[in-house]
């Protein structure tokens, strides 16, 4: 017994002084780099919204000089506070991307004004000219690669109905059925697209139920703005019908069912952001953009793509890597029939009253509550 | 018809559907959960069990290629957890509601953290059985494609039922259940058949989590369960301690599940949060309606430390 008890204080004694020595021999070699630290609300490896951010952050370890943490499944509450007081007081942290929606106001919002001179960027949160100035919102017209997707999805489906798994009705997903629709409707003007919200961002059960149920009524070509699409792609893919899919490229779960899909593009970003930084630019505090800016993307054509839709799809996409192309223009009904944009009005990407959005668009069968 | 378009019909088609295909790991989990409740003891883990089990059976099958493996698996490891809260439970002065509770955030967290290299990949799936062949609907071949867990699940119940009252082991549990004194007074050891009947519940509801991730939705992910395990076990009361009951239950609930969406995609839009929190409403009327302040539940084993 007695043996037991010293074998063990000593173990922990050597533990210790191990662990003493090591953080003092690694100090000096970390301070030479640049800390970043992203953090995410889900696990990193979800296909879908964090794995997209996931993938930004692994081109940023690619970069010498740079150091990456990352903290999963952190919760929209004073939990990410800590992570970030620990990301900056026990990593030397510079620059933080606290990487979900529920994370900027207060929680960023407050830590960016405890620690000015760090820099805070988030992703998907309105910065406006009251908020600390070390701070800053970035985020990707994705609704551009889901109108192309719409288009793609208009073409092949069969039946003219399509389907939407969405986790709630706000802006951002209102925004994306939206774009989705009237691209497949540019396709084929008699399409409708069915939408079902499941309520919250992970719900596997429902997400399938949603997907069978959609299935059910002859809807033939998915899609979905919830955190993983995996369940919706894949109980698609097993019932016959086709997907496009979001976030990132889920086309290895369903090779044959995806026709292409809207995906991030922060591979593209996180570098660009830390070479401003680097060359002592500022990043603005308010960023935005879409295709043409390399905010967003559109997956390659699975095979089951036609050749009009292609042509069709391609065509459009020139014209937003081009000279811009409006989605949302007058005159566009809401599908309770009010005209929501007036004929004539162009709303642009960059029109805050997009990021507003509270309606449903002509051909979406669904409500907002 | 031919064209594949049944409107209307979709709701209760999908209600169908859904109480077949959802229903499975309520119906795996408050089985077992009987079993041990029966003997006098409450499992609160067995969300962590659950969550476990789907990890394990997807790890297994996605390794060896052989779902079934993964079943036996995810019912071993649920097993293996029934045995470390008995072991737990059966030390004095241990409350089995606690021990629970810390089984259940111990078990979603493992499971979370052994799972992280499985979400990626792709596992081998449970097979289903057609049972829709007589139809030319799609719609009604897709809600009849039944796994064979659903069948041993339902097989199981009545199973369950007889051998609570016929056996020498269904008196067994039921008299560690009611009276320890009792069961000791026969001879037995109360804490030993705890221990077996923790471990059955821990297989069972191992093997209802292997169904969520190899069948239905399919895939092993961290929000799979969703509360499902701890669902199950409340669904015990509400059923009396009856497994035929739980086999109703579980339908009910997995019916009740498949209503929001199936709702929402004939175009009744309004309320759809209404219509999800559908089975969590359910629940809260039989309680109400049940409930009373002059008697313990009808039905409840005389042990349990919740009606004790």
């Amino acid at each position: 017994m007695d043996f037991g008890r010293i074998s063990r204080r000593h173990l922990l004694q050597g533990g210790a002084a191990l662990t003493l020595g090591a953080a003092a021999g690694l100090r000096p070699a970390f301070a030479a780099e640049t800390t970043i630290g992203f953090i995410y609300v889900g696990s990193r490896d979800d296909y879908g919204y964090n794995q997209a951010h996931a993938q930004g952050a692994a081109a940023l370890k690619k970069l010498p000089g740079l150091k990456v943490i990352e903290e999963e499944k952190v919760p929209e509450t004073d939990a990410v506070e800590k992570t970030i007081e620990s990301m900056i007081n026990l990593d030397g942290a510079t620059l933080l991307f606290p990487t979900s929606f529920g994370y900027y106001n207060p929680h960023m919002i407050k830590m960016a004004a405890k620690y000015p001179k760090l820099r805070f960027e988030h992703c998907g949160g309105l910065w406006s000219e009251k908020d600390p100035k070390n701070a800053g919102s970035y985020f990707g017209y994705i609704d551009e690669a889901q109108y192309i997707a719409g288009i793609v999805a208009g073409y092949t489906s069969k039946s003219g109905k399509l389907g939407f798994v969405a986790a709630k009705p706000i802006p951002q997903v209102l925004r994306n059925i939206n774009a989705f629709t009237l691209g497949a409707r540019l396709a084929n003007p008699k399409a409708t697209t069915q939408v079902i919200f499941t309520g919250d961002w992970s719900m596997p059960v429902k997400e399938a139920e949603a997907t069978n149920s959609l299935i059910d009524q002859g809807v033939d070509v998915l899609t979905c703005h919830v955190d993983g699409p995996k369940t919706m792609v894949e109980n698609a893919a097993r019932r016959g019908a086709f997907v496009t899919g979001y976030h990132v490229n889920q086309s290895p779960l369903a090779p044959k069912a995806y026709l292409t899909g809207a995906e991030w593009n922060w591979e593209a970003l996180y570098p660009k952001f830390v070479k401003m930084l680097a060359a002592g630019e500022s990043i603005p505090n308010f960023y935005r953009g879409g295709l043409k800016e390399e905010l967003v993307k559109v997956s390659p054509y699975g095979e089951a793509v036609s050749e009009p839709a292609r042509k069709h799809a391609d065509e459009i996409k020139a014209k937003f890597l081009g000279d811009g192309y409006t989605i949302f223009k007058g005159p566009l009904k809401d599908n309770k029939g009010n005209t929501v944009i007036t004929a004539g009005t162009e709303r642009g990407q960059k029109d805050p009253e997009l990021e507003k959005m509270d309606y449903l668009v002509e051909g979406v069968i669904g409500a907002t509550s | 018809m031919a064209d594949g378009n049944i409107g209307l019909w979709t709701v209760p088609l999908a209600v169908l559907g859904g109480a077949i295909r959802v229903s499975t790991p309520f119906l795996f989990v408050s089985l077992g959960e009987c079993i041990t409740e029966r003997s006098g003891r409450i499992n609160l883990g067995l969300e962590g069990t659950l969550v476990m089990g789907a990890m394990s059976a997807y790890g297994i099958s996605y390794l060896s290629g052989s779902p079934w493996l993964g079943v036996l698996a995810a019912g071993l490891t649920g097993a293996l957890l029934g045995a470390l809260h008995a072991g737990i439970c059966s030390l004095p002065r241990v409350n089995d509601v606690a021990v629970g509770i810390s089984l259940m955030l111990f078990g979603t967290g493992l499971a979370f953290f052994l799972g992280k290299p499985l979400i990626e990949p792709t596992a081998a799936r449970l097979p289903a059985i057609d049972f829709g062949w007589w139809s030319d609907v799609p719609q009604v071949r897709a809600a009849l494609r039944i796994n064979v867990l659903f069948l041993l699940g339902v097989a199981l119940a009545p199973i369950l039922f007889w051998a609570f009252k016929t056996t020498r082991w269904g008196l067994l549990i039921r008299t560690a259940g009611e009276s320890a004194d009792a069961a000791r007074a026969m001879g037995h050891s109360v804490l030993a058949i705890r221990l077996r009947a923790t471990m059955a519940g821990g297989f069972l509801a191992g093997i209802g989590g292997s169904f969520l991730s190899l069948f239905y939705p399919g895939s092993w992910n961290e929000g799979l369960s969703s509360g499902q395990g701890i669902t199950a076990v409340a669904l015990v009361i509400f059923a009396r301690w009856d497994p035929m009951l739980c086999l109703w239950a579980s339908l009910a609930f997995g019916g009740a599940a498949a209503l929001g969406p199936a709702l929402q995609s004939v175009g009744v839009t309004s309320g759809y949060h209404l219509f999800n929190a559908a089975p969590y409403i359910l629940t809260l009327l039989i309680m109400i309606i049940t409930c009373s302040p002059k008697r313990t539940l009808s039905g409840a084993p005389a042990e349990l430390s919740i009606t004790r």
